[in-house]
């Protein structure tokens, strides 16, 4: 089960970013959790400087803009 | 081989090659300029088979709308895809370790500049700004950066380009530099970081290293294309009510009539400019044809562009934003330093070019 974090304040882009993860989790048939994250000071303090931004169990892996959804189906599986 | 192996092997357009991509987009390029070009023709034409007088108010209003409308679009298309594809170039991160222990000065000016081409929402603004200052880049740099991000861009600089002229775009953008550079200079001279909200004293962050993205010239082109869907879709409707408008004051609005009140003489319409544009809240995409109708009826291009400047990059949803991470005594300087900074460039302008 990967744990998957969507950092961002809950703009509009942080929420089709959170529903990208999701559905690419759900075609690549894996077992996550998504959680948003919106509260400033524990963005910052993952150390990114844009949002939104992606942390798969611990790591970030994405900061600033929109994802491509080929991306985040390479994040989730490696 | 038979021909349905061939079909079935053509690739769909989403992986076609990068020389297809390069290509396609310098025909879509030729093919503005020629759209472009015949733009001037074939408004005329149109008002030529419209039932209004020729020379009437009415007929001026309609030829300035009907012109201008496709001009700034195309403009502001042409623009906003050539800063996608640079921006694809740059992330906040990286440009948050170019200036990480940059000393003032030298780290004002760079700032600025990359607050043109760095990538920014303004619903990052306080991410970024909490990214930056606990990543060692100093306030004073930091503010440079927040300042000249939202005053200077693509969607100001196009369409101040296609309604005003290049000298005023360039002019903009210079000045806008300016007071990016010289207002984050003098937060920094004052030591303000004692006026942060504590959380964002306390945050302890090592800054992520992303791996490079790896875009190819083809993820470029699309990143030029997503902005143009981005931000053209989303400011089309302010630029055709704002040329509507100034239609009207083109059209009805006898000349000289802002001579007085905005004019190069009223010294007071600079300071009156200023305060008038700090609690307005509009996007560049709204208030720049406004800005050229009150050009042409007279009013001084120092005063027009520091209502401007006062409007774009001192409003009232991004202090509340930023709220969030400064005390309101700093709030309250950060307006007084940026507001000094666009009367100077109203009155210097103004000085200047009488």
């Amino acid at each position: 089960m990967k744990d998957v974090k969507v950092l961002g304040p809950g703009c509009s882009r942080c929420e089709v970013t959170a529903q990208m993860v999701r559905d690419e989790a759900a075609k690549l048939g894996l077992d996550v959790t998504v959680e948003k994250v919106t509260d400033y000071a524990l963005i910052a303090g993952y150390g990114i400087a844009s949002t939104p931004g992606i942390v798969i169990d611990g790591k970030v892996v994405h900061a600033g803009g929109l994802p491509k959804p080929d991306d985040v189906a390479r994040w989730l599986v490696t | 081989m038979s021909a349905d192996m061939s079909l079935t092997e053509r690739k769909p357009p989403r992986d076609a090659s990068p020389l297809a991509w390069g290509l396609a987009t310098l025909a879509a390029i030729a093919l503005w300029f020629v759209i472009y070009a015949q733009l001037s023709p074939f408004s005329q034409w149109l008002v030529a088979r419209l039932p209004v007088e020729p020379g009437s108010h009415l007929a001026e209003a309609v030829t300035f709308f009907i012109y201008d409308t496709p001009k700034v679009l195309m403009l502001l298309t042409l623009v906003v895809f050539a800063m996608g594809v640079v921006r694809s170039f740059f992330s906040a991160e990286r440009t948050r370790a170019l200036l990480a222990g940059k000393r003032e000065g030298l780290g004002n000016v760079a700032a600025a500049g990359l607050g043109i081409v760095t990538p920014f929402c303004s619903c990052s603004a306080v991410p970024l700004f909490v990214g930056f200052v606990s990543a060692g880049v100093p306030l004073g740099v930091t503010f440079s950066f927040l300042i000249a991000a939202p005053m200077v861009n693509e969607v100001a600089l196009g369409l101040l380009f296609a309604l005003v002229g290049w000298k005023v775009a360039l002019t903009y953008l210079g000045f806008g530099l300016a007071v990016a550079i010289v207002a984050g200079w003098v937060i920094g001279r004052l030591h303000l970081e004692g006026w942060l909200e504590d959380w964002v004293r306390n945050v302890r962050a090592s800054p992520v290293e992303l791996p490079p993205n790896g875009m190819t010239l083809v993820d470029r082109i699309r990143a030029g294309l997503e902005a143009v869907r981005d931000i053209v879709g989303k400011v089309w409707m302010w630029i055709i009510a704002g040329i509507a408008a100034g239609a009207f004051i083109h059209g009805y609005v006898p000349e000289d009539l802002l001579a007085s009140i905005m004019g190069r003489d009223a010294w007071w319409s600079v300071p009156a400019a200023v305060l008038l544009g700090i609690p307005m809240y509009s996007n560049a995409a709204g208030i720049i044809p406004v800005v050229e109708a009150l050009l042409a009826k007279g009013a001084a291009l120092g005063t027009v562009l520091a209502f401007m400047m006062a409007v774009i990059a001192l409003s009232l949803p991004e202090m509340i934003i930023l709220r969030k991470v400064l005390s309101l005594k700093l709030i309250a300087v950060f307006v007084g330093v940026v507001a000094s900074g666009i009367l100077a460039v109203g009155f210097l302008f103004n000085a200047l070019f009488s």
